[in-house]
């Protein structure tokens, strides 16, 4: 802003009536909303990057473990003369329990599971969630209502016991692990989609489309998605730390995938009072990793929702 | 598609007008009760012809709109005639409704801001319903676009075109709304509060924008909004509407000389005036709309009207044609009337009335 401009806005205050007072009063709107301000708020910050930069790692970890020069994580490597568990130290990183597994290959082939199941949760959630909760926010009226009350009642059911049901009558794979984080998923994302089709459903460029002659399934598909999309993909994130940390609870309960390791399942290994006392890394390395994935894909979500509300106030 | 699809209606003949309403009812069932927003309007519009559609918050101009383009919520039950090119049109089912969308009527909306969709680029926007309704291949729709921005007056059209409606400013994207709703030459434009939004010297511009776009296209217009400054100089006739009814209805011209509702007239004053001195205070209605589900006995407008006799609160009156051809108004003692006089005079002595505008419309 110069000096100019300066002067001019504040004499407009005196004389707010006249036609150069309106002139100036809508410059003087200009420039608080000018891009100087909205560039502070639209960096995602040090921590964002950190975080990105995490998840990057562990899924890089993760996808290539079969290639990196680790132990297998089923292999036994005792140390002659030397009863496991090792504490951490040049050859086992992050230790290695009381069956002589290397904890730091085995948080790596864990990352491969807990990550499976978390994103495709989610994915499965999004999919089923997402688009029953758009059909149902755009158009309202019966579907709505049988949608909601279906969403309702899948919130309502106890977590547990369809986890339970469902693996008792189907089996312990990763397929079925995820489908039964997924099923849980969909009524959380599908309200939150629901909502946000909402809010996008009665702005006036849905009703434009539709004076051109544009049809529900374009409007939904061209119009409405790309917006609802964006929130929801910060939404994702978040739900993919639910998942992961879902996944952990399953397993504490025996309930998680039956034959890799995951980091739920290594946790519960590490977690027994006497092992915890005397090998506490067992149990600590996992949830480390967790923990700081978890933090991290609630940070970025935290983030990401945060940046893209600011691009929407603006508009 | 069959032949007797409203696609195929052929373009209005000359003598024909373009759109006729006859005793147009729209209602909404609410949980308090029928809301009659718009009850039992009649007007035509000619080909080419502009009308502006002028009244408050609330008054069923919005609804008029959309009731003829077929754009209301499901809680709505119409009745009355809607006859576009000749054809009925009321209570089509939105199938068929679809072909006239955007290729024979279109619309623009209040909120520039958000009647844009904001993740598409301004070009998309345009060329999908040419693209849609014209069957254009990506460059002629291009191509066309660009004319389009040209004809609303947007400089280097071909840079909008890769732009993100947030990157315009206010006004700009008014133009480019207006270009999308001309873009498949529409016989009828519906522009719904087109400049609410935008800050005093666009409105102008946009409202000329939107007039020689008419005669360009010989394109009928309905302008809705609540400004009578905003249809004065860019509509053929006016249609002033209060609680859903038509109160008056008259030649721009003949209306300005000569209206004779009293609330027009409230309307009419409550326009700010450039030679009033600065602070002064806005002339302003008394009163609230009418609650359009229990609307008050006889004349709507009666509980606000301060030239209101004894008859008006008992007996609704009908609308009448006045002495100059179309012109018509629904009121027992309009302006001009010796009730009205006697009463006027009465108001000017008590000084509630600002003399400068007060006085019979002649």
């Amino acid at each position: 802003m110069s000096e100019f401009d300066k002067d001019v806005v504040e004499e407009s205050e005196h004389v707010p009536t006249d036609e150069l007072g309106l002139h100036t009063t809508y410059q003087h709107f200009e420039d608080e909303a000018g891009p100087d301000e909205t560039a502070e708020k639209r960096t995602l910050g040090i921590g964002f990057y950190l975080s990105v930069g995490w998840l990057i790692t562990i899924l890089a970890l993760a996808i290539l473990a079969p290639w990196l020069p680790i132990d297998d994580p089923k292999a036994i490597s005792i140390i002659p003369g030397e009863r496991p568990p090792y504490a951490p130290s040049s050859e086992f990183w992050f230790g290695a329990d009381q069956d002589a597994h290397d904890i730091f290959s085995r948080v790596i082939w864990g990352a491969r599971v807990s990550l499976t199941v978390g994103v495709s949760a989610i994915f499965f959630g999004m999919a089923i969630g997402g688009s029953f909760g758009m059909l149902a926010g755009y158009f309202r009226g019966r579907i709505d209502k049988v949608v909601s009350f279906v969403f309702i009642v899948l919130l309502s059911f106890p977590a547990l016991i369809l986890a339970i049901l469902m693996t008792a009558l189907l089996d312990r794979s990763l397929t079925t692990i995820s489908i039964v984080i997924g099923i849980l998923s969909v009524a959380p994302v599908g309200r939150v989609a629901r909502a946000t089709t909402i809010s996008f459903a009665d702005r006036e460029f849905v009703l434009a489309a539709r004076t051109l002659g544009a049809k529900n399934g374009r409007i939904i598909i061209r119009e409405l998605l790309p917006n609802v999309v964006i929130p929801m993909s910060a939404l994702a994130l978040l739900g993919i730390a639910v998942a992961i940390v879902a996944e952990g609870a399953l397993a504490f309960l025996g309930l998680s995938v039956e034959q890799d390791v995951t980091w739920g399942k290594l946790i519960l290994l590490g977690s027994g009072s006497r092992v915890l006392r005397e090998a506490p890394w067992i149990a600590l390395f996992p949830i480390l990793i967790l923990f700081l994935t978890v933090l991290s894909l609630n940070f970025a979500g935290d983030r990401l929702r945060s940046y893209f509300d600011v691009k929407e106030t603006s508009l | 598609m069959t032949d007797a699809s409203p696609a195929h209606i052929t373009r209005a003949e000359s003598d024909q007008p373009l759109l006729v309403l006859d005793d147009l009812r729209t209602h909404f069932k609410t949980e308090r009760g029928l809301v009659r927003a718009v009850d039992g309007v009649s007007l035509t519009l000619a080909r080419g012809e502009s009308i502006g559609v002028v009244g408050e918050s609330g008054s069923g101009k919005t609804v008029l709109s959309r009731s003829i383009m077929g754009l209301l919520p499901s809680t709505a039950v119409t009745s009355g005639s809607v006859r576009f090119a000749g054809q009925e049109i009321l209570g089509l089912p939105t199938k068929q409704m679809r072909h006239l969308w955007g290729a024979e009527m279109s619309m623009v909306f209040q909120n520039p801001l958000n009647s844009l969709n904001p993740l598409m680029k301004v070009g998309k926007q345009i060329t999908e319903s040419l693209r849609l309704h014209l069957d254009m291949d990506k460059a002629n729709a291009k191509e066309t676009a660009i004319r389009l921005l040209r004809d609303v007056h947007i400089p280097e059209p071909e840079k909008r075109l890769d732009q993100y409606p947030h990157e315009l400013s206010g006004g700009m994207r008014q133009r480019v709304m207006i270009a999308i709703a001309l873009a498949c030459g529409p016989t009828l434009l519906f522009a719904d509060e087109p400049t609410t939004a935008l800050d005093v010297t666009v409105q102008a511009q946009i409202l000329d924008v939107i007039n020689e776009q008419r005669t360009d296209r010989n394109m009928s217009v309905v302008l809705v909004t609540h400004d009578l400054g905003v249809v004065a100089g860019h509509t053929d006739q006016i249609a002033v509407m209060y609680g859903g009814k038509l109160v008056e209805l008259a030649p721009t011209r003949t209306l300005f000389a000569n209206m004779k509702m009293p609330y027009t007239k409230s309307l009419m004053r409550s326009i700010p005036k450039i030679v009033d001195p600065s602070h002064t205070r806005l002339a302003t209605i008394p009163g609230r709309p009418p609650d359009l589900v229990n609307p008050p006995k006889g004349c709507n407008f009666a509980p606000r009207c301060a030239y209101a006799l004894d008859k008006c609160h008992h007996e609704e009156p009908p609308l009448t044609p006045a002495e100059e051809a179309g012109h018509s108004f629904a009121c027992w003692y309009p302006v001009g009337s010796p009730e009205f006089e006697a009463k006027d005079a009465e108001l000017i002595a008590a000084g509630e009335v600002p003399v400068s505008v007060a006085g019979g419309g002649a």
